[in-house]
């Protein structure tokens, strides 16, 4: 009963692993298929002396960071504020969530062209209004655009489940603080944050594994530019192997990228793990 | 007194959730409202109110044969989580109703078969793709999504599959039902919503996937995905046409997703937070 998924996962999981780790030790391009042949550590050592190897690492980091604090903070905040007893609670809470289900290129685009446009776009407009100069975000802040858009993708995402964890806060609990005379920011740092720490945690992870792999919103708005200004790791990868067509160097990026991915994957497996157990 | 508090607390709160939640939904609105402007109204400025024009609706279709990329989409999400149920519905069964001792390590093990970035094997896949000319095959495509949503689909159902009381399963055993007879004649009707709800969030993430869709299509499997982003060319200027197509991309999602919010949360963790 269990073998064709565990078959077919293990398969998935290791050939392509395998010939990645293979790809990394070879010299490989599919511009120059006659110089195939054995590397060494070339295409790691090549592959960190790209100029845009730092700046990627750094990109990927502030990306991943920033988001994470966008929509935890932002989805403590909404969903405390959606836990309160709200006229059309149902309408609101499908409005709150709906740009989980955009699809990121749609999601890119639309930021991209009509919301921050420097030309007709809805951020010129408020800016026009108040007789300030519209900024040009994509080429002035890349980087932060690229995370306001991943952002706004991602809070619905945390909002939903820090709402759901909030919900199953015992209410009598909440009384009894406040009974008790607790003032709102004691209740909220004695009773609400411990409560929801374990549902942070499955956010903050969930979200990583998720945001490490950015890439269709990077390549619809600023195709990582100007320079290296917004390229993450997997974008860089991407460039290196998709455009340049240098298998043996991407690869080489792609077990860096493994290796980076598992480091966080061990603490979420763990935080699931504990659950399981229960 | 406290009545009256209460009353302005929610009046209150009520406001403030509203203009909160107007404001992130403010790009699909407004997405959604330049769908039904011209190219011309489109870059006029801030206006709410279109003239309801359905010509860019016309245009995308004649255009660029918007139907293709939709039904490839719905090809491609339905073909790869009907494959994945079908592979995952007999393995969270066993581990929900036989666990043994290795059960949580199998589950454990998959779970971190999604940990690995796509992009890290991009040249392999990309490479095996071409060079069994699975590239910009809806086929390729379809198996592919499977693989990266088996892990999500085998542990909800284990999760749901779990909540299903095991005295049931051993009465049917007792009256000599086979194994296949316990999941099809005894257990189906108690595991449908489960699974149904799996296979929902399932065609959400399958329609949305947007690496593999972009890298490893051209034209004539490319999903809506694919599509859209070929909008970021010049192409991209008209914004009324990108808008129609964004709308008709994300609606039947949207639509599926406000019916699944809870099984959303579910799914993605991993069954960590109900």
């Amino acid at each position: 009963m269990l073998a064709p998924a565990v078959g077919l996962l293990f398969l998935w999981m290791i050939y392509p692993l395998l010939r990645t780790i293979y790809y990394s030790f070879m010299r490989y391009n599919l511009q120059r298929p006659e110089t195939y042949g054995f590397a060494g550590w070339n295409n790691y050592f090549y592959f960190y002396m790209d100029p845009g190897f730092w700046p990627a690492i750094l990109n990927t980091l502030v990306l991943v960071i920033g988001v994470l604090i966008i929509t935890v903070v932002g989805g403590i905040l909404l969903g405390m504020l959606l836990d309160q007893p709200i006229f059309g609670q149902g309408i609101v809470r499908i409005l709150v969530i709906s740009p989980f289900f955009v699809m990121p290129p749609v999601a890119a685009l639309v930021w991209k062209n009509m919301i921050l446009s420097p030309s007709y776009g809805v951020a010129a407009d408020i800016a026009k209004f108040f007789g300030a100069s519209p900024v040009d975000w994509f080429a002035q802040y890349p980087l932060f655009s690229v995370i306001m858009i991943v952002a706004w993708q991602w809070l619905p995402f945390a909002t939903l489940i820090l709402l759901t964890a909030l919900q199953s806060l015992d209410g009598e609990q909440k009384e009894a603080a406040e009974m008790d005379g607790a003032g709102f920011f004691s209740r909220f740092w004695h009773l609400t944050l411990p409560h929801l720490a374990r549902s942070i945690t499955v956010v903050i992870l969930i979200q990583t594994i998720f945001l490490l792999g950015v890439y269709a919103e990077i390549l619809v708005t600023t195709g990582g530019g100007p320079g290296y200004a917004s390229t993450n790791l997997p974008y860089l990868i991407y460039k290196v192997g998709s455009v340049g067509g240098d298998v043996g160097r991407a690869s080489a990026g792609g077990v860096i990228a493994v290796i980076l991915a598992n480091i966080v994957a061990i603490f979420l497996m763990r935080a699931v793990g504990k659950n399981l157990d229960k | 007194m406290a009545r009256a508090v209460t009353t302005q607390h929610k009046v209150i709160a009520t406001a403030a959730a509203w203009i909160v939640a107007l404001l992130i939904f403010f790009p699909i609105l407004y997405t959604i409202i330049t769908s039904f402007k011209s190219e011309q109204e489109a870059i006029q400025g801030f206006d709410l109110i279109p003239s309801w024009t359905l010509e860019s609706y016309a245009d995308v279709q004649s255009q660029y044969n918007y139907w293709k990329p939709f039904m490839n989409s719905v090809i491609i999400s339905v073909g790869s989580t009907v494959l994945a149920l079908l592979v995952a519905v007999p393995a969270a069964w066993s581990m929900a109703f036989s666990p043994t001792k290795r059960t949580k390590d199998i589950l454990m093990w998959m779970l971190s078969t999604k940990m690995m970035p796509a992009v890290a094997v991009l040249m392999p896949i990309y490479l095996l793709f071409r060079d069994l000319g699975l590239l910009d095959s809806r086929f390729g495509l379809t198996v592919m999504l499977m693989l990266i949503n088996l892990p999500i689909v085998v542990w909800m159902l284990y999760t749901y599959f779990r909540e299903i009381p095991g005295e049931i399963l051993e009465a049917a055993r007792m009256d000599g039902a086979s194994l296949w007879g316990e999941i099809w004649h005894v257990l189906t009707p108690m595991a449908v919503p489960g699974i149904a709800s799996t296979m929902l969030l399932n065609i959400i993430l399958a329609w949305n996937e947007a690496f593999w869709t972009i890298r490893l299509t051209t034209t004539e499997a490319a999903p809506l995905t694919a599509f859209i982003t070929s909008f970021s060319s010049p192409q991209g200027l008209f914004w009324a046409k990108l808008s129609a197509a964004s709308t008709l991309a994300i609606a039947p999602i949207l639509i599926m997703g406000w019916f699944s919010q809870k099984q959303l949360v579910r799914g993605l963790t991993f069954g960590a937070v109900k």
